[in-house]
């Protein structure tokens, strides 16, 4: 079991296709489209996003992601209807991208909120600063650098699981200067086989998240 | 009491909702050329469709009480409607729906707070405030009126909505010169001013069909 997700979209094109490709990266998640109206047009309908959230109900939990303005409208309102409203997050997240990154999230295992996190660290990854300069003036609390081993390097399922750890932890962490609570930033990197990471932390939780990128990395991510 | 007043039962609710829906094709044509001017034109055609829906379902599966009747109204509004008016609209039924719980007679107070419940959905669920040329510069004038004329406690649920209705008017016919700051008509900045905002004008039709129901 993972954390499931929802697609609201006005369209139905988009929903599917946005469905399609993110399945591809995450095989063991539950996705399911709710684009368009009832009647094929474009627009959001109520009873497709609660059939959707219905059907996508389980243990733990579910995310969705939305496009324009009345899809997460719309959205919200299906929560409303439902009996137990606290088992659904929004992301406010970029639809391709946040859903890619709730997949991933999700297929690696994180929780609802890690996987609503992970979709919204895109928007925090388009922006060129890794996290904001208040949180990490001064020097680190904690640093650490640690070579790849893993075959593939960093793609998006070790992207995922640095980044979903991380985004627990009370700290700030940059992985090679990109925020490392950020699936997308840290995906930009490109470090294959061999690279090394440079990890900088801030915060309370600073030198547990060092150590935990460190374990995961040098691990190889349970990869080969 | 001097004279008898209609009971806001659920036939009152029955013809508010058949009243709206005739409004809402009347008024098609008007809405999709307000919404065209600045939106996308969808208004008029969307909100048609809904009450539609709407009255299929009260025919369907008759409601018991008014609040049964705004509840089934939500819920066909926010599946058929499409556009950002669905949401809107629904969560305002639904939530004046709650306010009334199982009431079978609404007496003023009552209906005051149910209309200030749907005014405070809109607000909760499109972020808007009063000046922003959206629907909620149509409610919050009928909101207070209707609060206002309930306080003056002659138990008359008629005047109630009659001035709501002659409120929510008047708060349309306003947004006039606004220059819209939510929904789609906010991308066009200072273009949007000069015309009247569609879903100001459709809720002055559906609070003035509330009244015609009663009288």
């Amino acid at each position: 079991m993972t954390v499931r997700l929802v697609v609201v979209s006005h369209s139905e094109k988009i929903a599917d296709g946005a469905v399609e490709l993110a399945a591809q990266m995450a095989p063991d998640v539950v996705i399911l489209p709710a684009g368009g109206t009832d009647d094929g047009r474009i627009g959001t309908s109520l009873e497709k996003v609660m059939a959707a959230l219905e059907q996508a109900a389980g243990d733990d939990g579910i995310v969705v992601l939305t496009d324009l303005g009345s899809a997460v409208m719309t959205a919200e309102s299906a929560v409303e209807f439902l009996p137990d409203p606290d088992t659904v997050l929004l992301a406010d997240a970029p639809l391709v991208e946040g859903l890619v990154a709730a997949a991933v999230a999700a297929q690696a295992g994180a929780d609802a909120a890690g996987v609503k996190q992970a979709a919204e660290a895109v928007r925090r990854a388009a922006a060129p600063e890794a996290p904001s300069e208040a949180e990490t003036v001064g020097p680190p609390d904690a640093t650490g650098d640690f070579e790849l081993v893993n075959q593939a390097g960093m793609h998006a399922r070790p992207a995922a699981k640095i980044a979903g750890g991380i985004s627990g932890l009370e700290a700030e962490v940059t992985v090679n200067g990109v925020d490392g609570a950020s699936m997308t930033g840290l995906m930009t990197l490109g470090a294959g086989r061999g690279s090394i990471l440079h990890v900088e932390a801030w915060g309370p939780d600073a030198a547990k998240a060092v150590k935990y990128v460190g374990g995961l990395v040098e691990a190889g991510f349970g990869e080969p | 009491m001097g004279h008898l007043t209609v009971g806001l039962d659920v036939d009152w609710a029955v013809r508010w909702l058949t009243l709206s829906a005739q409004a809402m094709a009347d008024h098609r044509v008007e809405l999709i050329e307000l919404d065209r001017a600045i939106g996308d034109s969808d208004h008029g055609e969307n909100m048609d469709r809904g009450f539609k829906a709407v009255m299929e379902r009260l025919a369907e599966a008759p409601p018991a009480t008014p609040g049964a009747a705004l509840k089934l109204t939500a819920m066909a509004l926010m599946s058929k409607v499409g556009g950002a008016a669905g949401p809107l609209y629904g969560t305002a039924f639904l939530r004046a729906s709650t306010s009334l719980g199982d009431t079978t007679d609404i007496d003023p107070g009552a209906l005051a707070v149910a209309i200030q419940a749907a005014r405070d959905g809109i607000v909760a669920r499109g972020k808007a405030e009063s000046g922003d040329k959206t629907m909620v510069d149509a409610w919050t004038p009928a909101v207070d009126a209707a609060a206002a004329q309930a306080a003056a406690g002659d138990g008359d649920v008629l005047k109630v909505l009659l001035a709501a209705a002659e409120a929510a008017e008047a708060g349309a016919v306003a947004t006039d010169p606004l220059i819209a700051r939510k929904g789609r008509a906010s991308y066009l900045g200072e273009r949007s001013a000069g015309h009247r905002d569609p879903g100001a004008v459709s809720t002055a039709l559906i609070l003035r069909a509330a009244a015609g129901a009663a009288e």
